[in-house]
């Protein structure tokens, strides 16, 4: 920057020549030579000191300068503490937010899977016509497996239940069945023991388990000597032979106790067209997804050729592991950082705007000190110092309150959806999440440096030193906090809007019509085990009976057993034709759900054909079918379905089953699911080892729960039971009203906190404009102004703000609810009335802010008002 | 002294023609009538702050009396600033001058 820096030799010698110099004019004074020597010496002070002053002026000015500068900021601070700790209070809310869902973000989104290679590792399910997404059946499994040329392996993986008899009754244990080589695929080994080995897959073979580490822990005491060890599972003898590492988990598992080998045994497994298997595959080296898509499909387009009844438009699908397990979470943390980012965005502004307020009270102490010569640089620096003080504490206070969001945030996620996200169990704060705070804290210190730095170009600083100098710089801080606060109440007005229509969704989903009334109704889940019904009518006699006990039960009204309960998904699908419908192919998907004679009355649905089944219609009686509105409309649209026949896509003759009954449609999938054709099979017909029990009660639904256990465990004791639950339960803590209400709820409070800032930041601009302008509103009054002309001028004033912010907020608010229109449900992205909700919010709290300032304004002594100035 | 005084002195001794610092020292202290003593190591190094700062420029050459020395001159910049800082310090000064010459009881803000 300039040029040739000048040497050391070269200012140590024009210290020699001043002295000589110096000496030479106190000769001339009269001083004898040796005097005139010593004399300059002194008056020049210490030589070495001037010249190590020299040769360390470039290099530590700066560092002087800048802990000056730091020590001068905190002094400064320590005057103002309430302006420090709004600041940093403010700020440590922005930041604490932003870190914290970031912390989620990157324990979800950014931290690979813990397996070897995780990207490489890709989940393969087949595909429907309808559904993208459906499970592999298991011949369909092997053959992939055997011709695929993609994969360096490919394993599958299920839910299997097991019961583990214990003294006070059969306890249900989650357990996942896999194929052997699934562990060394996603790259983990045991801590203890051995993994499967693939002649445990036949079937026949010995029964092995491997427990997850946790189970290790609580069930068998961490023991070495667990391995060999037998253990009985629904009435069958398995051998431990290893146990898995402790950080391991399977977010598409069930969360489960036990991993069995896949052995190709129950009834499902047996079928093609039985769909019960998941499958994760690793990709060979250089193997790219859509390559093994395509091969993938090739060979699913090969099984539709040889198999066509049952693989019709069976193709295939291929997806990241990583997607699968994370890609429904991902979106919504995203959505949920960047209604953080804009809380933060607010509080910086806020901060700005504090800062800008700050230094025009500081006018004249800066003009003075460039008047003595400090440079613009130097007084930047300055700024900078002040804004980085700031910053670090509001940087810590953050951190410190976005640990404390997390702990909450972590506690407030029930133990149902964390098996579902193992991977937030690693949720804390760790260098990823550091390295994130510093990179919004340094942003937060160049947008208050750039800030203040353009406050000081633009306001001429030799105006401070004038004492007229204060009209034109008060019209300058009107202009730029009033367009600092029109960006808060812009952001704010789109994080209102966004919490308004996501609250919006919230209650049209918890509000949808489920067609039955969900209240009274309690829910068992029920799983008799093998050993002890090996026989179907082992099962229906046992269900028989148990819904006897369970209807004799004082306050209950009804008792039924079902599948799968309402609600909870159209998971559960079967293909059908229509006997003597010409059949081109296409057959109908519907729902299937086994249900009792009962179910119907006990969901208090709606007959609108036909009858219901009766308890007497079993395997010993013609097959017989209730259907819903929706199937009865879409295929017998003008016709009475009520005695036509359905059957398989083969139209095998076990299949047919007659239609006895149309029932008015409820909802058996999800809330946010559209209500599809469904099937109702008798339970009697079609028993399965695991239902759920549904009480209609007189009474308060939950109070039933613990006497229904007892009846079952009195009936037999190697039945297992799941924890009861109720229907309104079950509904309120699915999974798509958890993460509605999860977003609302954050969003919400976002929104709030955003609100407050921007009503606070508001208030400031009016006050301190007010203030400014006292000696105006003083001579107002003594030419007559009447106090409320005074009110309105403050509130126009207000008004113009938040007009301004609400018109720009609009705009965004409609963008940004366009952007996040797949989280709305029953609600349009530019819904007015949320809109006008959220501007009038704004206009109060405008209202809110300004009062103040204008009851003080109107309350100004015009006398004194005159003489302040 | 404050750092931005001593600028102001520097540059006002040099819009008299080229000296060097020994000469701006003595200068100093004989204007201002021995008031105004001007720590050497400080003034070097004001020197050459202002010198980077291209205000002022420097070149060896040879004293009245025959000595080497090291002479400063005025540079246009510098000339300018000398105009906008003994301005501004003026106002200063005058500024300070009417608080302290005010007599009037303290009864409103400053």
């Amino acid at each position: 920057m300039f040029g040739r820096k000048r040497s050391r030799d070269d200012f140590a010698e024009e210290i020699t020549a001043h002295l000589e110099l110096e000496a030479d004019e106190l000769k001339r004074e009269g001083l004898t030579d040796e005097d005139a020597r010593r004399q300059s010496r002194i008056e020049f002070g210490n030589v070495r000191v001037a010249q190590e002053r020299f040769y360390l002026k470039d290099r530590v000015e700066w560092l002087d300068h800048w802990l000056r500068d730091v020590s001068f900021a905190i002094r400064q601070l320590v005057k103002n503490p309430g302006f420090g700790a709004t600041a940093i209070l403010v700020l440590a809310l922005g930041i604490g937010a932003s870190v914290a869902i970031f912390a989620f973000v990157d324990a979800a989104l950014i931290k690979p899977l813990p397996y070897a290679d995780p990207q490489r590792l890709v989940r393969v399910t087949e595909s429907e016509r309808v559904a993208s997404l459906v499970n592999i059946s298991y011949l369909d499994y092997e053959d992939w497996k055997r011709q695929n040329t993609v994969f360096s392996s490919l394993d599958a993986f299920t839910d299997g239940n097991f019961l583990l008899s214990a003294p006070t009754g059969a306890e249900p244990l989650r357990g996942e069945r896999v194929s052997a080589g699934f562990f060394r695929t996603l790259g983990v080994a045991p801590v203890l023991g051995r993994d499967f080995d693939p002649s445990e897959e036949v079937p026949g073979a010995p029964n092995s388990i491997m427990l997850s580490y946790g189970t290790w822990q609580r069930r068998f005491g961490g023991v070495k000597d667990v391995i060999g060890q037998s253990v009985k599972l629904s009435g069958i003898s398995y051998t431990i032979i290893g146990v898995l590492p402790q950080d391991f988990d399977f977010a598409l598992g069930d969360d489960p106790e036990f991993w069995a080998a896949l052995q190709p045994v129950n009834s499902c497994e047996k079928l093609r067209d039985c769909h019960n298997l998941f499958a994760v595959g690793r990709l060979k080296d250089g193997v790219s997804v859509q390559t093994a898509l395509a091969n993938a499909q090739a060979i699913a387009r090969q099984l539709e050729l040889q198999y066509p009844d049952s693989n019709r438009d069976r193709g295939a699908s291929v997806m990241p592991l990583s997607d699968a397990i994370v890609g429904e979470i991902r979106p919504i943390l995203l959505l949920l950082l960047g209604g953080a980012g804009l809380l933060l965005l607010i509080a910086c502004v806020n901060i700005s705007s504090l800062l800008v307020v700050r230094s025009e009270s500081r006018k004249r102490e800066i003009a003075v000190r460039g008047a003595l010569g400090a440079s613009l640089a130097r007084l930047a620096c300055q700024f900078v110092a002040e804004g980085a003080v700031l910053v670090a504490g509001g940087l810590l206070a953050g951190l410190a309150l976005a640990d404390v969001l997390m702990q909450i945030l972590r506690r407030l996620i029930s133990a149902q959806m964390m098996a579902a996200m193992p991977y937030l169990r690693g949720l804390g704060v760790n260098t990823h999440v550091l390295l994130f705070a510093s990179i919004l804290g340094l942003l937060a210190l160049i947008l208050f440096s750039v800030t203040l730095i353009f406050h000081l170009l633009f306001s001429d600083m030799r105006d401070g030193l004038a004492e007229g100098g204060r009209s034109s710089t008060g019209t300058l801080w009107r202009r730029v906090g009033g367009r600092l606060v029109v960006i808060e109440l812009a952001t704010t007005m789109v994080l209102l809007t966004g919490a308004g229509l996501l609250g919006k969704s919230l209650y049209r989903l918890l509000h949808v019509d489920v067609g039955f009334p969900a209240d009274h109704l309690a829910t068992l889940s029920v799983r008799l085990p093998d050993a002890a019904f090996p026989k179907e009518v082992q099962k229906v006699d046992f269900t028989r009976r148990l819904i006897d006990r369970v209807e004799g039960l004082p306050a209950v009204r009804a008792a039924a057993v079902t599948s799968r309960l309402p609600v909870t998904c159209g998971c559960n699908s079967d293909w059908v034709r229509i006997v003597g419908r010409p059949y081109n192919g296409i057959h109908i998907t519907v729902n299937e759900r086994e249900v009792s004679a009962g179910f119907f009355r006990t969901l208090h649905a709606k007959l609108l054909a036909g009858r219901y089944f009766t308890d007497a219609e079993d395997a010993s009686k013609p097959n017989v079918v209730v259907i819903n509105h929706t199937l009865a409309r879409k295929y017998f649209p003008q016709e009475d379905p009520v005695g036509k026949q359905i059957g398989d896509p083969t139209l095998s003759p076990s299949s047919i089953k007659q239609i006895v009954g149309v029932v008015e449609d409820f909802r058996d999938g999800a809330l946010d699911e559209e209500q599809g054709p469904t099937v109702y099979y008798p339970f009697n017909q079609n028993p399965s080892p695991n239902f759920s029990l549904m009480v209609r009660t007189s009474q308060d639904e939950r109070t039933i729960l613990p006497a229904v256990a007892t009846t079952i465990r009195e009936l037999n004791r190697d039945v297992g039971i799941e924890q009861g639950s109720t229907m309104n339960e079950q509904i309120n803590s699915s999974q798509v009203a958890y993460f509605h209400r999860s977003t609302a709820y954050l969003v919400g409070g976002f929104a709030a906190l955003a609100l407050v800032l921007s009503t606070v930041g508001l208030y400031g601009v009016i006050a301190y404009s007010m203030s400014r302008r006292t000696r105006e509103i003083g001579v107002r009054m003594a030419l007559g102004a009447q106090r409320w002309s005074i009110h309105r001028m403050v509130f126009r004033e207000a008004g113009w703000l938040a007009a301004i912010g609400i018109a720009i907020g609009s705009v965004g608010s409609v963008a940004a609810s366009a952007l996040m229109r797949k989280f709305l449900f029953g609600v349009e992205a530019w819904d007015l009335p949320t809109l006008a909700v959220v501007a009038t919010v704004l206009v109060v709290s405008a209202l809110v802010a300004s009062y103040v300032p204008a009851h003080r304004a109107a309350s100004v002594n015009p006398v004194q008002a005159l003489h302040a100035e | 002294m404050l750092q931005g005084t001593l600028d102001l002195l520097i540059l006002k001794i040099l819009v008299l023609g080229p000296c060097h610092g020994q000469g701006v020292a003595r200068l100093i202290q004989r204007q201002s009538e021995e008031v105004l003593f001007v720590d050497h190591g400080s003034l070097y190094l004001a020197l050459q702050r202002l010198e980077d700062k291209k205000w002022i420029t420097a070149k060896w050459g040879v004293s009245e009396n025959n000595r080497k020395a090291r002479f400063y001159s005025l540079t246009a910049k510098g000339r300018e600033q000398l105009v906008e800082k003994s301005s501004e310090w003026q106002r200063l000064t005058r500024a300070m001058e009417l608080i302290l010459r005010n007599v009037r009881p303290r009864s409103e803000e400053v």
